[in-house]
């Protein structure tokens, strides 16, 4: 039987309304993602975004906001240059990231006394995520929601044949910035729950599953919001009761369930 | 009076400064069947993507139905040389085809009930309309060409543009798919621009034919002069007609 008491506590629902918000957003995120291949582009944003952070905190302001800002940035600047193919996209990739981290680092240090949140925010913190978070995150969602709803068939075609698309006048370049400043907002909340560092997995691990059971893109995408409802939820709980950290036990609890189709689909 | 469907005076397209096309004229009209071949690195590809609009003109200028290529994307139907896709891509046959209804449909708009009716009879065209439902990725090498073919149709072009449909396709496919656009070219007046390097397979079913090296050699005819080829290739041409313009390159040294 599971105990609900843990309900009760005002940061324990905070938290499990993020994770399903954040699910909802992976589950249609995530399957772009993959079908588009720019799963390394995305963990690049979720690394440049922490240069951002950590200039709100050394400024003073809002770090959420500034590691928005610079991963939207980063997703145009990484955008923009394989587009002139001037610089490898990966190449770009690797120089954003490390930047980006070092900036951080560097910037977090310098502010004096926030090494706990440089922990937070490297590892995630889904029980420090407050009721302007959990807004901010809800109407997030929504937005990107309602883009994906409309841009439908044209992502759809951006994602199976950007090639052919450009040729029959779709703009290609303008809906792949779009794309990626999704993928940026996405992540900076992802953040949030799991950290920079295991962003991707929860970005990925949901879509991969749910690819190789699910039939058609609505479908995929349904089981991809479902699973990361599960692996947040049952994360969350696991590292309540056992008293570990949330954003591991969450990654965790995805990547088992991973390993666990992997075998049994063989 | 025929409408001049293709318009191309004294185009040059350089890429770094060199030149990919060299002062280009070329003109068709409804019902034509020109076939394009020449040498790799020619710049056939090059032509098509001018004549969508994708790559501008140094000099010279391009009228497509009378307007820039751009403005007259609705009517050109585009198969390009060898779709590059995902082969466990989620979507279905007519998924794919639906895509070409793009340039009707438009940006924002849902494909509506006429969009599924054109895609299930562009892929009745194609005879894969049993395949409507099918994963793409499940489809053999040939199905999925014809399918691409469906998806280049079902916005009712009037003027068709393959590059290199061919490729990965077995011969007996090849002359499946070659009757199928002479049923096109012929029953419903669709202009056809064929690319291929392979000149004796298409020579059989194109009406005219060109030999395009940076410069286009075209007499309005099915005929090109052995100079025009032996310049285009810079080999004798009795090698050329046989097939095998690469094997016989070497033989040449």
């Amino acid at each position: 039987m599971i105990d609900l008491d843990f309900l009760q506590y005002d940061f324990m629902r905070n938290a499990l309304a993020a994770g399903l918000a954040a699910s909802v957003l992976c589950g249609v995120i995530g399957i772009y993602v993959i079908l588009n291949k720019i799963v390394f582009i995305s963990d690049g944003i979720a690394h440049a975004a922490f240069g951002g952070i950590g200039l709100g905190y050394f400024l003073g302001y809002d770090p959420l906001a500034f590691g928005i800002g610079s991963a939207v940035l980063t997703a145009l600047g990484i955008g923009m240059v394989s587009s002139r193919a001037r610089v490898s996209e990966d190449t770009a990739i690797g120089v954003f990231m490390a930047t980006g981290m070092a900036l951080g680092i560097m910037l977090l240090t310098l502010s004096q006394g926030y090494a706990r949140d440089l922990y937070g925010y490297l590892f995630g913190n889904i029980l420090a995520v407050t009721r302007s978070d959990v807004l901010l995150i809800s109407a997030l969602t929504l937005i990107i929601l309602a883009l994906v709803f409309l841009l439908y068939k044209e992502f759809l075609l951006l994602s199976f044949d950007p090639i052919y698309a450009e040729a029959i006048g779709l703009p290609v370049q303008s809906l792949r910035l779009l794309l990626l400043a999704m993928v940026a907002f996405s992540v900076v909340i992802l953040i949030k729950i799991v950290g920079i560092i295991m962003v991707i997995a929860l970005l990925t691990i949901p879509g991969a599953i749910s690819r190789r059971h699910m039939l058609g893109l609505p479908a995929i995408m349904a089981g991809s919001m479902f699973l990361g409802a599960i692996f947040v939820t049952i994360g969350l709980l696991i590292s309540y009761e056992l008293d570990v950290p949330s954003g591991a036990t969450i990654i965790l609890t995805a990547a088992a369930v991973f390993f666990l189709s992997t075998v049994l689909s063989r | 009076m025929t409408e001049k469907i293709v318009s191309i005076k004294g185009l040059w397209i350089c890429r770094a400064e060199h030149a990919v096309l060299e002062d280009i004229n070329l003109e068709l009209v409804a019902g034509d069947f020109l076939g394009l071949i020449g040498p790799n690195g020619g710049g056939k590809s090059t032509l098509l993507k001018a004549m969508l609009g994708l790559i501008k003109p140094e000099r010279g200028s391009i009228a497509i139905f009378g307007l820039p290529p751009a403005a007259a994307r609705s009517r050109v139907g585009y198969v390009p040389q060898k779709t590059v896709f995902d082969q466990s891509f989620p979507v279905k046959a007519l998924d794919v085809v639906l895509m070409g209804r793009y340039s009707r449909t438009g940006l924002l708009h849902r494909y509506g009930r006429m969009d599924r009716q054109a895609a299930l009879e562009a892929l009745k065209a194609v005879a894969m309309e049993d395949r409507a439902l099918r994963e793409i990725g499940t489809l053999s090498g040939g199905e999925q060409q014809r399918v691409f073919v469906a998806r280049s149709l079902v916005s009712d072009p009037q003027l068709l543009l393959l590059d290199e449909p061919t490729a990965g396709v077995d011969s007996a496919q090849q002359t499946d798919f070659y009757d199928l656009l002479c049923h096109l070219n012929r029953d419903l007046h669709m202009a056809i621009v064929l690319v291929s390097h392979d000149v004796t397979a298409i020579s059989k079913y194109v009406g005219k034919i060109a030999c395009l090296n940076q410069r286009l050699y075209y007499h309005d005819s099915k005929e090109l002069k052995n100079e025009d080829i032996e310049k285009a290739y810079g080999c004798p041409v009795e090698m050329i007609a046989h097939g095998t313009p690469h094997r016989v390159l070497r033989e040449h040294d």
